[in-house]
């Protein structure tokens, strides 16, 4: 009865959350907003809303103000949160979780972070076209594109450093058979795209 | 001999590879041979996990999958990365627990040829099999050149003590192990409470300000404990805590000067090693001066400090009175 009775409605943004969060039950619905987690976070001070907030605000359903909160930009994975929680809900994984669905509903434009995901978006494409990280390609096109001033300040100071001791690349490193990683990668794509 | 394959990741290629040196530099001391898996590919750190779900555990995946296939050099797995190591055992442990999810990525898997029997792979952090699978005693037969004198702030940060995705190798808030590593070594080891606080991750792209704050913390932490040198384990810690210092010292008018350095370099020191054998020179803040003086490195005259030239990182550039240029 229950079962047909979820079936028929869509679902709710809680359980929307949950089904995108990976690797068994993220115990969202376990949270007692106890503030462990907010108290345990490092950069709790910068975020708009803490995690236990934001729980609250899933539960509620405001959907626009969770994905439009910078609260999961700031999350730094640091895994404190979630070993603390005595509810053992995936917190930093439910982070992910949001930020995947604030950059697929575009929600992200008009959060405070809303150039963060470039650095992730930069970085995909550089590991998307050979197989590993490429430091110098993602500081230069990315601060290029959103931090103009910062890509200045990457050329002259720090990163010069770094280059002169020999700790980037000038050029990228292309694995073998990158062919097959973007097969592996378009298919995962389309798998991801029929279970969305 | 023990044999394990070896996944470096992109970061002991070029930005790390001091530690990737001292760690193949030690190994044959401790009786280890590390088989690079042929071919790996990024693990994609926090970035590729932001922005997708099934291709980014297919990314992770590929490199269990090639793990497995080529386990003749045995089915443990070390990466010396601790964000690498986080990523390959969260897959690993996800792809056990939802048989949905390891269906899909071996669908995905196989459009490169590939498969991956979740489970097949155990990985292991280098540390962990240093101090579990080598021993502590084993190391200290390996001391030729004991680090007497040296205080040591051992610095764990996060990703190797916290979650436990795969069994838990030490506590979550205080770790030790590396404490006791240090001071096999015959380091004087700092008890410093921070030690497994976050270094920011790749937040100083995000927001600067956020970074350095969590940055100056350590460095602050680690500098009213009086450590001569911080060591890590982690090449994104090693980056934050060297390369951001100077940004950290302008941004707050501190004048840290702490060196750090991979705990394979102070083994590899303390094992006789040559300081260009464990890559001592790539770190930014330059760790010869603390060498020096329990004579790891010989001594050399002092090279002249670079001072950042503004306090703050707004505002336009001030006046600056010539003697305070050369101070």
């Amino acid at each position: 009865m229950g079962v047909t009775a979820t079936r028929a409605r869509a679902p709710t943004f809680f359980e929307e959350v949950l089904a995108e969060t990976p690797g068994g039950s993220a115990n969202l619905e376990m949270c007692i907003q106890c503030g462990t987690c907010g108290g345990s976070c490092p950069s709790a001070a910068d975020m708009e809303h803490t995690p236990r907030r934001l729980f609250a605000m899933i539960e509620a359903g405001e959907r626009e103000k969770v994905l439009r909160s910078n609260t999961p930009w700031y999350c730094v994975s640091c895994y404190y949160c979630m070993v603390r929680c005595p509810q053992e809900v995936h917190i930093t994984d439910i982070m992910y979780s949001l930020k995947r669905m604030a950059v697929r509903e575009g929600h992200y434009r008009e959060s405070s972070a809303a150039s963060v995901p470039g650095f992730s978006e930069t970085f995909m494409d550089m590991v998307e076209n050979y197989g590993r990280s490429f430091e110098l390609g993602l500081a230069t096109r990315y601060h290029l594109r959103h931090h103009p001033l910062g890509a200045m300040k990457m050329a002259t100071g720090m990163g010069l450093d770094l280059l002169r001791r020999g700790r980037m690349d000038l050029t990228p490193r292309r694995i073998k058979r990158i062919g097959e990683l973007k097969a592996i990668l378009a298919k995962a794509k389309e798998l991801g795209g029929e279970e969305g | 001999m023990k044999q394990y394959g070896y996944y470096p990741g992109c970061s002991l290629e070029r930005n790390a590879s001091a530690y990737d040196k001292s760690t193949r530099a030690i190994a044959p001391a401790l009786g280890l041979t590390f088989n690079e898996i042929d071919d790996w590919n990024c693990c994609g750190a926090t970035e590729y996990i932001s922005l997708e779900k099934l291709p980014a555990y297919a990314l992770v995946g590929r490199n269990l999958a090639l793990a497995a296939e080529q386990a003749d050099n045995g089915h443990q797995l070390v990466a010396p990365c601790s964000a690498c190591f986080l990523n390959l055992r969260k897959a690993d442990r996800y792809l056990r627990d939802s048989p949905v999810m390891a269906r899909q990525i071996n669908e995905a898997l196989a459009a490169g040829g590939l498969h991956y029997e979740p489970g097949s792979i155990k990985v292991r952090h280098l540390l962990e099999i240093i101090v579990d699978d080598i021993g502590y005693e084993a190391v200290a037969e390996q001391v030729q050149a004991p680090l007497t004198g040296l205080r040591v702030a051992p610095y764990y940060g996060c990703l190797i003590v916290r979650p436990a995705f795969d069994g838990q190798f030490d506590d979550m808030e205080y770790p030790t192990t590396l404490d006791r590593l240090m001071s096999t070594l015959g380091a004087q080891v700092v008890d410093y409470p921070v030690k497994a606080h976050c270094c920011g991750g790749h937040m100083t792209q995000i927001s600067e300000p956020t970074a350095l704050e969590l940055i100056r913390r350590l460095l602050k932490s680690a500098a009213d404990y009086e450590a001569d040198v911080i060591t890590t384990l982690c090449p994104m810690c090693q980056l934050n805590l060297d390369a951001y210092q100077d940004a950290v010292n302008a941004y707050f008018g501190t004048d840290y000067q702490i060196p750090v350095l991979y705990f394979t370099q102070l083994m590899g020191l303390a094992f006789g090693l040559s300081p260009e054998e464990v890559g001592i020179g790539q770190e930014l803040v330059d760790a010869r001066p603390a060498l020096a003086h329990i004579g790891a490195v010989e001594e050399e005259a002092p090279a002249a400090r670079r001072r950042p030239s503004r306090k703050k990182e707004e505002g336009l550039p001030m006046p600056v009175m010539p003697e305070e240029k050369t101070r």
